[in-house]
Formats: structure tokens, C-alpha cells, sequence
């Protein structure tokens, strides 16, 4: 299953390392995100929830990158 | 701007409004002395001003264990800076810095705009029809088969039929060609195009997502997801550099004072320390990070301007590396349409033998029939004709104002026994029986696009070495086409099969970082176009099965557009390789030149920030291919 979600950062180099980020996340299969156009791309794991994975990956994309959002 | 840049920007000119006349005192320009402690106290104002959340962020990374992040290098090369003392600089820079970063903010949210206002198809609202009454609302609520009424100005919301009205349809949005396009009962119609002056009365026959302006849109969108080598390249090279250089900086603190103070040529810490802070303050790779996926974006979004749609960056990427084209003859060089292209020994008038032919085949819709009627110019009286009798695989006879006439192959003339001529044209030759005496005979063939010849040679200069035209045509078609082309090299009679297996044999035959495109009308080419580095799809525009199947998707059918792809594709490669060149040679350069000690702060920041400014106008570029 694959979702995108809008999201909102300041430098290319964040969003890199969002993405990478957000690849490490449990539930989370692959991951790329654009800066350019401000989205996530989240293909999940078989069986896996995005209601429950995504506030994990938000987390995880905060402690790499203090001012992130994205918009669930 | 939005509201996160004007804050910065307020807090930048606040921070800019004391740091001057602290400036001015501190190099003693303004006849105030202030003691040093002062001095720091006051330059902690605009420091703090400008520099608050670059501390919080540092901060932040620390206590998540991500170091080596430019917020924390920023605080460290500043806060080193203001405990050498060196107030004036340590505040300079991070106001520097915040200028470097508000620009890059504003630069990025404008091209952003920029590029999403080319793309500017998205249809805002549908005017419903319904008991008489229109209603605005959302595209997307509007099922299947509704009446919708699309006004003069409008933008067609979603695809349909026009059931009422006349009107002439721009497509320049879809297809980068501001022809206009007569619509009218019957006709389908796209979403995205413009109406220009009728009202049109349209059945919609998709919902909003499976129409071709969210298609197009979509496609475009998510080709910035696709990442280019270059893209993932600097990605991976920005995870290393940036703790490579703070280790050098490191070094750079502590090896070489201990040697002096070790060899007893007297310390210098403070000096090594600083160059240190000034090394940290070039290390962050911003300009790269940052103007690489703006390249693509911008090439992707010029390209779209162009009525040519880029499927992902790394697509653009395979296309400047283009050498050999192969392409598909049928629909993708010749208009896929039959017409009358010579009438040979024709025993009376032209026009007469035209106006018999066309008669005789009056009741049959076969394309060359068509053609036949289309040359003729007028439509045919059936009241003239009698006897009609198809003659399977022959040819048709009939009875044109009582005299006997036979339009055919070969073989009707030998059965009818007509002695005809035969003809070396290649194409479909129709003999003509006019009363049992032989009248000449028409070639009918397809013709090429007006730009085919000039699409090969336009490819030629843009360094494509090899033209194959692959088509399933007999052998004395295609040779014609490939000499009208100005091609040596074709493929004839090929099943769709060994199309692929041509394919393979060409991708085989590439040189190393050489790629292979081919060029289809998508119908019956997806096999080939999957199997080429980059399928390129020709007027694709409502063709769903070739935006599917294609890497490169060209909307209208002009062949000259593989061209223009090719060039826009290289013109974004060559800024990208510009941009990558340019910051880091001049970022090594600073860093060469800080480490002897003939660089300051000064330097680093203009480095930093200068290169990122350069980096992005540079990369802008990418969207100006109006003349490719």
C-alpha cells in the first residue's frame, strides 16, 4: 500500500534526511520525499497500519529534524 | 513570502540595526569606547536575534544524538568565534548565515510556484447541470455522465463528450502548442484544455481522477519522486562530507599548534582554532543539496511546458545520454492516414479518373476508399452509381453513369482481362478499368509529418549517432520512407515480436553510458517501449495505454519534439554538472585557502552563502527552454 502525504521543511538537506528517517521506521517498506513539491511518498509493509505507522515515522523525522511536519 | 520568511526577515533587519553601530564601535570608527565585556554583552543581542533557533535546533541534535547537522556547525563556528573573542564576526556570520537561508526559502517557494503555475491545469471547478439549474461544484463530486457547461475562458473540468454548442478548444497546457482546435457535437473533448469563445454542453465520460488533466498532473507530481543518480549521488555524498570536514576541522584545531607548541616555535592556538571555525562554517552542502533536485524539478516542469512529459528525473537523466534512436514508422513519422499521392498514366483528365474511382468505391468505408474520396474533393453521387460488387481481395467494380468501371489490384485486371501497367511505387498501387480499356492507376500511401524529415536531421544535431526506423511495413515502403527520412538504416516487415528482438540487438549494440530511446505511437509499441532505456510515447494526448507504457510522454504528435526533449535534457545535466563543479571546486578552494591562514570568516560565509545563490539562479535555467 503506498500513501502521500503532504509534509512541510525548510532545507533539501532535511528532507534527505527525513527521508532516511522515515525508511528506518517499523511498518515502513519504502520511503521517498520530495522537496521540491513538499510530499511523502510512503509505501508500507504488508499487513502494516498507516494510522498507526505514520505518527511513528513523524517521530522519527522530528529527532532528525526539529521544525518538520507532516500532515497526517 | 509567508509568514515563517517575514519573521526571519524582521529578525535579520533587527539583528543588521545593532549590529552596525557595535561594528563600528568595536573597529573604533565611532568615537564611543566600550570595554570588552560590554562589547560582548551587546553583540550577544544580535547574535541571539538572528541565531536563537539555529542553537535550538543545534541543541536538539545533540540530545537526539545527530551531530555534525549545519545548525550545530554554525553554533559551533560561531560560538568559537565569540569566545576567541572575535564578537564581530561570530554575529556576522550568523546573521550572514540567516540571509543565506531566507533566501534560500524565499528562492526555492518561488520557483516552486514558478514551475506548479506551467503545469496549471488543474481544473478549479465544474459547472453541473442539473433540472435546468448550473451549479458550481467540486470536479471531483461529478460522476459519470452528468451534463456539465463549460463557458467561454473556462477550463474543461473533466474529460466527455460535448453534447450542445460549438467552439474552438485551446490545448496549449497539454500539448505546449497554442493551435487552436474547432470542437462541436459529438466531439470528444479533454480536461485542461481551454474553451475559447462557445458555450459547450459536455457529457462527462470519466470521473475527475481518471481524466487527463489528474493524470498529467499526477504524473508530473510523482516524476520528482523518481530520483536522477546525480540526485541520490549528492544525497549520500552530503552524509559524508559534512563529518569528513568537521574532523578536518578538528585536526585543523589541535594538530597543527600542538607541533608548534611541541617544537617550541610558540603557540598559536587561538589563530588554529579560528581557521577551525572558518573551516566548520564552509562545511555545510547546502548549495548541492539544495540546486540538484531544483535542476530537475525545473527541467521537468520546462519540459511540461513543451507538451513533453518526463516520467521522473532519472528518466531525464537516460535521455541526455541518448545516442541511438530507433523509432516506429507508422503514426510516429507518416500521419498513419492514406492519401492519393500519384495518378500514373491516366488515358483521360486526373480529376476525371479521380471522380470514377471515387464513385466506385462510394459505398465502402475502407481507409484507402476514403482517401480515394478525399482526393475527389466532393462527395460522391450515389444516384450515379449502380452494380456495386465488391470483389473480395480484388477490388470493386460498378456501373459509374452507364459505363463499366473497375478499380483493383492486379489480379482484377488479369481476371477482367485489362491490360495494365505496373508500377514500381511503393504504396498501394489501384489499377482503373474505365470500359473495359486500361485508364492508369493511383497510388495511394500514407504520407509523412510535415517536421519527419526535419525531426531525423533536427536528432542528427543533437548528437544522436544511429537512426534505425523499425516498421512492419513491406520492404519497398519502408525504403522509401527511410530515403524521404534521409536514413540509411531500417528494419521492414517486422512482426511485433521481432521488434523487441531488433530492440535488444540495438541496446546490445550501445557503447557503454550510450542509451537507447525508442519512439512509438504507444498503440501496439509498449513491449518496445518498456524495453528501451527510455520509451518515448508520441501523441499521447487521450491516450491512456501510451502514458502507461512510456518513460517520455510526447502530448501532441510532432516528431521534432524527441529533439527538443533531448536537448532539454541535456541542457538540465549540464547545469546539474555546472552546479556540482561549480560549489564543490569553489568550496574546496575556501577551504584550501582558510587551512594556510588566507582566508577569514568573512570569506567562509560569502563562500557559503555566494555559492548556494549562484547554485539556485543557476539551476533556474533548467526552465528556460522556450528555444530548444
Amino acid at each position: 500500500m503506498k500513501k502521500t502525504y503532504k509534509i512541510d521543511v525548510d532545507c533539501a538537506n532535511c528532507a534527505n534526511l527525513m527521508e532516511e528517517a522515515a525508511k528506518r521506521t517499523g511498518g515502513v517498506k519504502d520511503c521517498t520525499v520530495s522537496f521540491m513539491t513538499l510530499k511523502m511518498k510512503v509505501e508500507f509493509e504488508d499487513g502494516a497500519d498507516a494510522a498507526e505507522v505514520m505518527p511513528r515515522v513523524r517521530d522519527n523525522c522530528r529527532k532528525v529534524e526539529a521544525d518538520c511536519e507532516i500532515y497526517l | 513570502m509567508n509568514r515563517k520568511q517575514k519573521l526571519l526577515l524582521t529578525r535579520i533587519v533587527a539583528a543588521a540595526v545593532f549590529f552596525v553601530p557595535l561594528y563600528l564601535i568595536s573597529e573604533g570608527l565611532l568615537p564611543v569606547y566600550a570595554p570588552p565585556a560590554v562589547l560582548f554583552a551587546l553583540f550577544l543581542i544580535p547574535y541571539l536575534l538572528a541565531g536563537y533557533d539555529v542553537l535550538r535546533k543545534a541543541f536538539l541534535g545533540i540530545r537526539n544524538r545527530r551531530v555534525f547537522d549545519e545548525n550545530f556547525l554554525m553554533t559551533v563556528a560561531t560560538a568559537g568565534a565569540i569566545v576567541l573573542g572575535e564578537y564581530a564576526e561570530g554575529a556576522a556570520v550568523m546573521v550572514l548565515y540567516q540571509v543565506g537561508e531566507l533566501f534560500q526559502s524565499y528562492a526555492v517557494g518561488r520557483s516552486r510556484r514558478n514551475i506548479t503555475a506551467l503545469m496549471d491545469i488543474r481544473p478549479d471547478y465544474a459547472n453541473l447541470e442539473a433540472d435546468g439549474t448550473l451549479t458550481r461544484t467540486e470536479p471531483d463530486e461529478i460522476p459519470v455522465g452528468s451534463t456539465i457547461v463549460v463557458q467561454p475562458g473556462e477550463k474543461v473540468p473533466l474529460d466527455g463528450v460535448v453534447v450542445e454548442g460549438y467552439s474552438s478548444l485551446n490545448a496549449s497546457a497539454l500539448t505546449g502548442e497554442s493551435a487552436l482546435r474547432d470542437i462541436g457535437p459529438g466531439d470528444e473533448i479533454l480536461s485542461g484544455c481551454v474553451n475559447m469563445n462557445g458555450v459547450l454542453k459536455v457529457r462527462t465520460t470519466k470521473e475527475f481522477d481518471e481524466s487527463t488533466a489528474s493524470k498529467i498532473l499526477d504524473l508530473v507530481e510523482n516524476a520528482v519522486a523518481r530520483k536522477a543518480k546525480s540526485e541520490t549521488f549528492i544525497a549520500r555524498f552530503a552524509r559524508w562530507y559534512t563529518p569528513c570536514v568537521c574532523y578536518a576541522a578538528l585536526a585543523l584545531a589541535i594538530v597543527p599548534p600542538l607541533f608548534l607548541t611541541l617544537t617550541g616555535s610558540g603557540s598559536a592556538w587561538a589563530t588554529w582554532i579560528f581557521r577551525a571555525c572558518a573551516f566548520l562554517v564552509i562545511s555545510c552542502p547546502c548549495a548541492l543539496v539544495i540546486s540538484i533536485p531544483l535542476s530537475f524539478f525545473a527541467g521537468i516542469g520546462g519540459a511540461s511546458h513543451r507538451g513533453i512529459l518526463v516520467k521522473g528525473a532519472n528518466y531525464l537523466e537516460t535521455l541526455a545520454a541518448v545516442r541511438v534512436v530507433a523509432f516506429d514508422k507508422t503514426g510516429t513519422m507518416t500521419k498513419g492516414s492514406f492519401n492519393v499521392t500519384g495518378v500514373h498514366y491516366p488515358s483521360m483528365d486526373e480529376g476525371a479518373l479521380l471522380e470514377y474511382a471515387a464513385h466506385a468505391e462510394c459505398a465502402s468505408s475502407h481507409p484507402i476508399s476514403r482517401s480515394l474520396r478525399a482526393a475527389y474533393g466532393k462527395t460522391p453521387d450515389r444516384n450515379r452509381v449502380t452494380e456495386i460488387r465488391e470483389r473480395g481481395g480484388e477490388g470493386v467494380t460498378a456501373t459509374v453513369d452507364g459505363v463499366e468501371v473497375a478499380v483493383g489490384n492486379e489480379k482484377l485486371m488479369e481476371r477482367l482481362g485489362v491490360d495494365f501497367r505496373p508500377c514500381h511505387h511503393p504504396g498501394t498501387i489501384l489499377h482503373m478499368g474505365v470500359g473495359g480499356e486500361y485508364a492508369g492507376h493511383i497510388v495511394v500511401s500514407d504520407e509523412l509529418k510535415e517536421h519527419a524529415a526535419g525531426a531525423v536531421s533536427a536528432l542528427r544535431r543533437a548528437g544522436v549517432e544511429k537512426i534505425v526506423m523499425l516498421t512492419g511495413d513491406a520492404e519497398a515502403v519502408a525504403a522509401r520512407t527511410a530515403s524521404e527520412l534521409g536514413i540509411a538504416d531500417y528494419r521492414a516487415g517486422l512482426l511485433p515480436a521481432e521488434k523487441v528482438d531488433c530492440a535488444e540487438e540495438l541496446l546490445k549494440a550501445c557503447k557503454p553510458g550510450e542509451k537507447f530511446a525508442f519512439v512509438g505511437d504507444g498503440i501496439n509499441d509498449a513491449p518496445v517501449l518498456s524495453r528501451a532505456d527510455v520509451g518515448i510515447a508520441m501523441g499521447a494526448l487521450g491516450s491512456d495505454a501510451a502514458i502507461e507504457a512510456a518513460d517520455v510522454v510526447l502530448m501532441d504528435d510532432d516528431p521534432l519534439k524527441i529533439a527538443t526533449a533531448i536537448r532539454i535534457a541535456r541542457k538540465c545535466l549540464r547545469i546539474v554538472r555546472e552546479n556540482i563543479v561549480f560549489s564543490l571546486s569553489v568550496k574546496a578552494a575556501c577551504l584550501l585557502l582558510v587551512a594556510v591562514g588566507a582566508g577569514n570568516m568573512w570569506l567562509a560565509i560569502a563562500a557559503d552563502v555566494g555559492v548556494m545563490v549562484l547554485a539556485v539562479l543557476n539551476a533556474m535555467r533548467c526552465l528556460m527552454v522556450e528555444k530548444l
